[in-house]
C-alpha cells in the first residue's frame, strides 16, 4: 500500500503553505488587549562605568508607564545563567545581570528599560534617559584580552579575562612531531559571524493574577529550557510559567540562549499586571543577540612524505564576548576539540582552548557550533600539508581516512563514530565533479595566463581567469546527545528527547514533540515517520510543538538533534502503541496476540487478511473500553509518552568539491561548480535533506567569501545593519549539485543521522581551499576569511606567479 | 527603528507642493519612494517635522520624448526606467543603470528624482546623469530654474536645491542613434549593494567611427559626490578608439578619483585600481555599442 512508502518519500513540506502565504504565527504577531511595549536603552560604549542614570524626563513623557534601571531591579532578577559549566577547565562564570548595574561591557549592553503605551513612545522615552558614563579602555580581540595588561571586564572575578582553559590530548604528540618527516603550521582565523535570523528576537509576557500564572510568547528554539531558565532568573516557579513559541523565523543557534531582557519583560508583566511586548529591531538584533565562531587558531600538523598524518596540535583563542551565554563554553571545547581528528585516523592529538571574555557581544552556538571551526582548520591544514609534500589533496585524504570496515571506531578523543564510508563519498564527489578534467583545465588556464602575462610584458594584465579546486571532507558529531556523556562534560541537562503520540478515538493522531522545528521540516518528516509506523494517512497526523503546556518537557531543536533524537522518541512511542493496539486487535478478532499481523495500518489474523481491524477501529475500542472491546487488565486509551535517550551520537559525513574562478583584474571569486556528497544514513524525505544541505552550504560559503562581523578598536560593531553585513543572495550562489550515499546509523531505530548543519560545516573550507588552490602559484598558503576581492587583488598585484611545482622549492623540515 | 513624530501632507499637485514647501521650508521633507528617507527617519538620523508625500501627483511620473530630449518626471520609479521600451530604445544606459540599483522592492518604489536629490555619492544615477549631461528642472513658489549635471550635486548627501524647491523633471539629450553608446559598470560586494565603485560612460563617435566626438564619464563612490572624470574625458576627446587610449583614460580617471578607505568595501588604493578596471570595461562596452567592431 502507498502508506508504506511514506518513509523515504519526497513529500512536500506541509509547513510551507502556512509560512509562504504569511499565515505563520510569530511572536511579533501575537497581539493582546491592553498590551504595552518595552524598549531597552543600550550602551553606546564598549566599556564604561555607569556614574548615574536620570530617568525623570523620560518618565514624564506621554504614554510612558515605567522606566526601570539595573539598580531598580537588582534584587529581583538573578544573573543570566550559563548552562554549560565545563569540568576540569577552571571555569569562571561572571555574574552578568539582565540590566547592568554599575558597568557596561559591550556596545549594546542594556542599562535601562522603558515601558510605554506604544513602541513609538517607548523609543522617544529612550532618548530622554540621561546616563552619565565614564568610558574605560575596551578590548575587543581575544589574544589581547588575555594579556596581563588588558582591561578587565569583571575585575578579579575573571582574572586575565580568562573564563576557562580547556585541554584535550591523546597519544604522544611530542614524539609524533619529533619524528615527523614534514611539519606544517599556520595561524588560521575563524572570523565572527552574525547569525541573522530573518525574524529578530522578542518576547511577550502576560500575567494572569487569577491563576497566578505567566504566559510567555518567545522566540525560542527550546521552549522548556527557556521556561526553566526564566524561572531561575525571575524566581517564578516553573509550573507557573507557560512558554509558547509557535513559528520561529530562523534561529541558527541564536535563539537557544536565554537573554537578560527576556527575563526583564517577564518581571515587568508580572509587576505591571499588563501584557508587555518587546521585539528587537535589526540593529538591536545585531548588537545584542549572540554571534558565532570567532576563533584564532594556531595549528600544526606532523606527517610523512607518503602523505600519512601522524599528529595534530591546536591552540585556540575563543572570543566569548562580554558574558558567558547559555551554551557558550561547550561550543569551542566539547563540540570543537573532540572533533579535531575528523574523518582521519590520526592518533596523536593535542588541543588547548583559551576561552576569553572581551568587550563584544557574547558568542554562542551558531549553525554547526564548534564543528565548522574544527573542520575548517583540519581541512585547511591537510591542504597545506598536501601542497608541501606535493601530493594531490584527494590522495592525502584517502590515505588517512578511517576505513569503512573500522566502524564503530573510537577516536583518540573518546568518541565512537557509529558508521562511515568516507572514501566512498570522496570518490563519488570526484567522479561527479570531473576532478581529473578539472585539474587539466586548471593547468591549461594557468599556462596561458603566464604566457599572456609575459608576452604583453605587463604581468597580470590579462583577462584570463584562474581556476581553483577545493575539497573538504568532514565527519560531524550530532544528534546531541547521550545524556550521560553530555552530563559528564558539565552540561546542565541531559539531551534526551520526549514524544507523546496520541491516537484519538477517531484514529487521527497527534504527536507532541519536545523538539521545536523552525524551518527544518520536521512537521513533515515526523508525520512521515508516524504514518509509516502506524500505517495511517499523512493528513491524519498532526505534529504539535512549541508550547510547554501541551508538550512534555523537551530539549528543543539545535545540534542536528531533532530528527535523530526527537524522531527516535516518536518511533519508540509508535511502537509501544502498536504493541497495545495488537493486544486490543487480538481481543476484537478473538485470536491470540501472536497470531496477529500488522500491515499498513490493519490488524488481521495470520492467513486471513480479509477480516481486519484498522487502527481507527482499535482506537475506538480502546476509548470505548467495554468488555468486548478491551481485554481485561488493559488500561483504556491509546497513547504513549516516551523519553528517548540515544545510546550514542550520530556521525554524518561527506565530501564537498568547490570550483572557483578568480578574476585576475579585480580579485573577485566566482563559484563555478559546487558538488556535495553527503551521507546522513537513511533519509526520511530526500527533498528536505537537499533543502537542508543547500541552506547549509549557502551559510558556509557566506563565511568564506562575504560575511564578517567587524568591530572597530573602540568596540563599535561596524556591521550593525543589513546594508553593512554582507549576507549573500541567491544571485551570488551557485547551483549546487548534491548527491548522497547511504550508511545507516547502526544504533538508531530508523538508521538516520542529522543533516541540519553538514552543509555549513563542509562548505567553508571547500571554498577557501579552492581559492588558495587557484592562487597557489603566487606563493599563497593562506588568506584569512572572508576572501573579499581586495585581499586577493593585493596578492595578485604584489607577487609574481611561478610555474614550478612547490615540491622543488620545499625541503623536509 | 521607530521614527519621531511628524505631520503628514499628501498634496495632489506641484503647485500645492511648492506652497507647502514654501510654508514649512527647512522643517519639511519631500517623501518620494521613501527608500532613502524612511530608513534615515527610522534610524532617527533625519527627523522632519513635516512630511510632504508627492506620490499622489500623477503628472510627476512619466517618460516621454520631446524633440531631441527624453523627459523624465522626478517621481518615475527605477523599475519604470529599467523596463521602459522608450528608454531602452533612446537612452539604454538609463535602463542598465536602473537595473543595477538595489533589489526589486527598492526599484519598485525608489525614484530617480529622490535618488538625485538625496545626492549620495554611492547612488548610481549620479554618474549616469553626468555621463549623459542631463539637466534638472526645479520649481518653487519663487519660480522655476534649470540646473546642469555639473551643478546639481553640492556635497555628500546635499543637492543644490533650496529647502523650498521641488525637482520636477530630468531632461536628457538623446544621443545620435547609430554612432553612440553608453555603459554603466558597477562593482559591488553582492547584488543589491551600493557600489564599491561605478563607472558610467556615454560616447558619440565621429562619422568614420574611429574617434571620440563626444564623451561623458561619471563615477560612483569615489568622491564626496558623484564625480565627473573631466581629465579622462579630455584625454579621449577627438582621439582614436584604441585600447591604449582607453587604458590611458582609465588611468587618468583613477588618478582624478578621490575615494576614501572604508572597512567594508575597501581601501582608497583598491577603489582607485577598480575605478580603472571598471571604467575601462565600460569604455570598451560603450565603444562596442557605438559600433566599433574590434578595438586594437
Ligand atoms: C536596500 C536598499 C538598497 C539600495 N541600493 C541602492 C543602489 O544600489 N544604488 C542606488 O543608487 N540607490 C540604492 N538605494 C537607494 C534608492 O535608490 C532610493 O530609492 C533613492 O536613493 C532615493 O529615492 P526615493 O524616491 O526613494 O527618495 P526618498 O527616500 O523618498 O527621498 C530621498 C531624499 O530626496 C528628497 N526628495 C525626493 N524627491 C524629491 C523631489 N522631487 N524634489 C525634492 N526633493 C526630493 C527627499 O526629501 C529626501 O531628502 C537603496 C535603497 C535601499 C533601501
Amino acid at each position: 500500500m502507498a502508506v508504506a512508502t511514506f518513509f523515504g518519500a519526497r513529500v512536500n513540506r506541509r509547513e510551507d503553505p502556512r509560512l509562504v502565504t504569511g499565515n505563520g504565527l510569530y511572536t511579533a504577531d501575537v497581539v493582546l488587549p491592553n498590551m504595552v511595549h518595552a524598549a531597552f536603552l543600550r550602551s553606546p560604549y564598549a566599556h564604561a562605568r555607569i556614574k548615574s542614570i536620570n530617568t525623570e524626563k523620560a518618565k514624564a513623557l506621554p504614554g510612558v508607564i515605567v522606566v526601570v534601571t539595573g539598580k531598580d531591579i537588582a534584587s529581583k532578577l538573578n544573573p543570566v545563567p550559563c548552562a554549560w559549566q565545563l569540568t576540569n577547565a577552571e571555569i569562571k562564570v561572571p555574574k552578568y545581570y539582565p540590566l547592568e548595574i554599575d558597568k557596561v561591557r559591550y556596545v549594546g549592553d542594556p542599562v535601562a528599560v522603558v515601558v510605554a503605551e506604544t513602541p513609538y513612545q517607548a523609543a522617544d522615552a529612550l532618548e530622554a534617559i540621561e546616563v552619565e558614563y565614564e568610558p574605560l579602555q575596551a578590548v575587543v580581540d581575544q589574544e589581547s584580552a588575555c594579556k596581563p595588561d588588558a582591561p578587565l571586564l569583571y575585575d578579579n572575578d575573571v582574572p586575565n579575562n580568562l573564563a576557562f582553559h580547556w585541554k584535550i590530548s591523546s597519544g604522544d604528540v611530542s614524539r609524533a612531531f619529533a619524528e615527523a618527516e614534514v611539519t606544517v603550521k599556520e595561524r588560521l582565523v575563524n572570523q565572527r559571524l552574525l547569525p541573522t535570523a530573518i525574524e529578530p528576537r522578542g518576547a511577550l509576557a502576560q500575567y494572569n493574577p487569577s491563576k497566578d500564572e505567566l504566559t510567555v510568547w518567545i522566540t525560542s528554539q527550546n521552549p522548556h529550557v527557556h521556561r526553566l531558565l526564566l524561572s531561575l532568573m525571575t524566581g517564578i516557579p516553573e509550573h507557573k510559567i507557560r512558554v509558547i513559541s509557535q513559528d520561529v523565523g530562523g534561529g541558527f543557534g541564536s535563539k537557544i540562549p536565554c537573554y537578560g531582557p527576556e527575563a526583564v519583560v517577564v518581571l515587568l508583566a508580572k509587576e505591571l499586571l499588563l501584557p508587555v511586548k518587546w521585539i528587537e529591531d535589526r540593529r538591536e538584533n545585531y548588537v545584542s543577540t549572540i554571534h558565532g565562531r570567532d576563533h584564532v587558531e594556531y595549528v600544526e600538523l606532523a606527517g610523512k612524505f607518503d602523505g600519512t598524518i601522524t599528529g595534530i596540535k591546536v591552540i585556540t583563542y575563543a572570543n566569548l564576548g562580554a558574558w558567558l551565554s547559555t551554551a557558550a563554553p561547550g561550543v569551542p571545547t566539547i563540540l570543537f576539540g573532540t572533533m579535531l581528528s575528523g574523518p582521519y585516523k590520526i592518533k596523536n592529538l593535542e588541543c588547548e582552548v583559551f576561552g576569553v571574555l572581551t568587550n563584544t557581544t557574547a558568542v554562542d552556538a551558531y549553525r554547526g557550533a564548534g564543528r565548522p571551526e574544527a573542520t575548517f582548520i583540519l581541512e585547511r591544514i591537510v591542504d597545506i600539508f598536501a601542497r608541501k609534500i606535493n601530493m594531490d589533496p584527494s590522495e592525502v585524504r584517502i590515505k588517512n581516512f578511517i576505513p569503512r570496515d573500522a566502524f564503530p571506531y573510537t577516536t583518540p578523543t573518546g568518541l565512537t563514530y557509529d558508521s562511515g564510508d568516507y572514501e566512498g563519498t570522496l570518490r563519488r564527489a570526484l567522479e561527479i565533479s570531473g576532478y581529473k578534467d578539472l585539474r587539466e583545465e586548471q593547468a591549461a588556464r594557468l599556462k596561458s595566463f603566464l604566457q599572456e602575462s609575459t608576452e604583453t610584458g605587463k604581468r597580470k594584465r590579462t583577462k584570463e581567469k584562474l581556476i581553483g579546486i577545493g575539497l573538504s571532507s568532514y565527519v560531524e558529531v550530532c544528534g546531541l546527545g547521550p545524556s550521560s556523556i553530555v552530563r559528564s562534560t558539565g552540561f546542565a541537562l541531559g539531551l534526551w528527547e520526549s514524544a507523546t503520540v496520541r491516537v484519538h478515538p477517531s484514529g487521527k493522531v497527534s504527536v507532541f514533540t519536545g523538539g521545536h522545528p523552525h524551518g527544518q521540516g520536521e512537521e513533515t518528516t515526523f508525520a512521515q515517520i508516524v504514518a509509516s509506523e502506524l500505517g495511517v494517512n499523512l493528513e491524519d497526523v498532526e505534529v504539535v510543538h512549541g508550547d510547554t503546556d501541551k508538550v512534555p518537557f523537551g530539549m528543543g531543536t539545535y545540534g542536528s538533534r531533532t530528527t535523530p533524537v526527537a524522531g527516535g522518541a516518536i518511533v519508540f512511542a509508535c511502537r509501544k502503541i502498536k504493541e497495545k493496539a495488537r493486544k486490543i486487535a487480538a481481543h476484537l478478532l478473538e485470536a491470540r496476540e501472536d497470531d496477529i499481523v500488522f500491515d499498513s495500518g490493519r490488524f488481521y489474523v495470520r492467513g486471513s487478511p480479509g477480516t481486519a481491524k484498522t487502527l481507527a477501529e482499535v482506537a475506538w475500542a480502546s476509548y470505548g473500553a467495554g468488555s468486548s472491546e478491551l481485554p481485561s487488565g488493559l488500561e483504556p486509551g491509546l497513547e504513549n509518552t516516551t523519553f528517548y535517550d540515544p545510546p550514542n551520537f550520530v556521525f554524518p559525513f561527506g565530501t564537498h568539491v568547490c570550483v572557483v574562478e578568480v578574476d585576475t583584474e579585480t580579485g573577485q571569486v566566482k563559484i563555478k561548480k559546487y558538488v556535495a556528497v553527503d551521507d546522513c544514513g537513511k533519509q526520511i524525505n530526500p527533498m528536505i535533506v537537499e533543502g537542508q544541505v543547500h541552506g547549509g552550504i549557502a551559510q558556509g560559503v557566506a563565511q568564506a567569501l562575504w560575511e564578517a562581523a567587524v568591530y572597530d578598536k573602540d568596540g563599535n560593531l561596524v556591521t550593525s545593519t543589513l546594508s553593512d553585513y554582507a549576507v549573500p543572495t541567491a544571485y551570488e550562489l551557485p547551483s549546487y549539485e548534491t548527491a548522497s550515499t547511504e550508511t545507516p546509523s547502526p544504533h538508531h531505530p530508523l538508521g538516520i543521522k542529522g543533516v541540519g548543519e553538514t552543509g555549513t560545516i563542509a562548505s567553508t573550507p571547500a571554498v577557501v581551499n579552492a581559492v588558495c588552490d587557484a592562487l597557489s602559484n603566487f606563493g599563497v598558503k593562506n588568506i584569512d576569511m572572508p576572501l573579499v576581492p581586495e585581499k586577493i587583488w593585493r596578492i595578485l598585484s604584489s607577487s609574481s606567479p611561478r610555474l614550478e611545482s612547490p615540491s622543488s622549492t620545499t625541503s623536509p623540515s | 527603528m521607530f521614527p519621531k513624530e511628524f505631520q503628514y501632507a499628501s498634496p495632489r499637485s506641484v503647485q500645492e507642493t511648492v506652497q507647502l514647501l514654501n510654508r514649512f521650508g527647512t522643517e519639511a521633507k519631500i517623501l518620494a519612494g521613501g527608500q532613502s528617507l524612511i530608513p534615515l527617519m527610522k534610524l532617527r538620523i533625519a527627523s522632519p517635522k513635516y512630511l510632504i508625500d508627492i506620490n499622489r501627483i500623477r503628472d510627476l511620473e512619466y517618460v516621454r520624448e520631446s524633440g531631441e530630449f527624453l523627459l523624465i518626471g522626478a517621481l518615475t520609479r527605477h523599475h519604470t526606467l529599467e523596463r521602459s521600451e522608450l528608454v531602452k530604445d533612446k537612452v539604454p544606459i538609463l535602463s542598465e543603470t536602473a537595473s543595477s540599483i538595489g533589489d526589486p522592492q527598492v526599484r519598485n518604489l525608489g525614484t530617480i528624482g529622490g535618488s538625485i536629490v538625496h545626492s549620495d555619492p554611492a547612488g548610481d544615477w549620479g554618474a549616469t546623469m553626468i555621463a549623459l549631461r542631463a539637466s534638472f528642472n526645479v520649481k518653487s513658489l519663487r519660480g522655476e530654474r534649470s540646473l546642469d549635471s555639473d551643478h546639481i550635486f553640492s556635497d555628500t548627501l546635499t543637492s543644490s536645491l533650496s529647502p523650498d524647491e521641488l525637482l520636477t523633471e530630468i531632461s536628457i539629450p538623446i544621443p545620435p542613434r547609430d554612432r553612440s553608446g553608453g555603459a554603466y559598470e558597477k562593482f559591488e560586494r553582492k547584488v543589491g549593494d551600493f557600489a564599491t565603485v561605478g563607472a558610467a560612460v556615454q560616447i558619440t563617435l565621429d562619422k568614420a567611427k574611429k574617434a571620440f566626438e563626444k564623451i561623458g564619464i561619471g563615477l560612483t563612490s569615489v568622491a564626496p559626490t558623484s564625480m565627473r572624470a573631466r581629465r579622462a574625458e579630455e584625454s579621449l576627446l577627438g582621439r582614436d578608439v584604441t585600447l591604449a587610449n582607453l587604458d590611458e583614460a582609465a588611468t587618468i580617471a583613477s588618478e582624478e578619483a578621490r575615494p576614501i578607505d572604508d572597512v567594508l568595501r575597501g581601501s582608497a588604493e583598491f577603489k582607485r585600481a577598480m575605478t580603472k578596471v571598471f571604467l575601462k570595461r565600460a569604455l570598451i562596452k560603450a565603444a562596442g555599442r557605438a559600433g566599433v567592431i574590434e578595438i586594437e
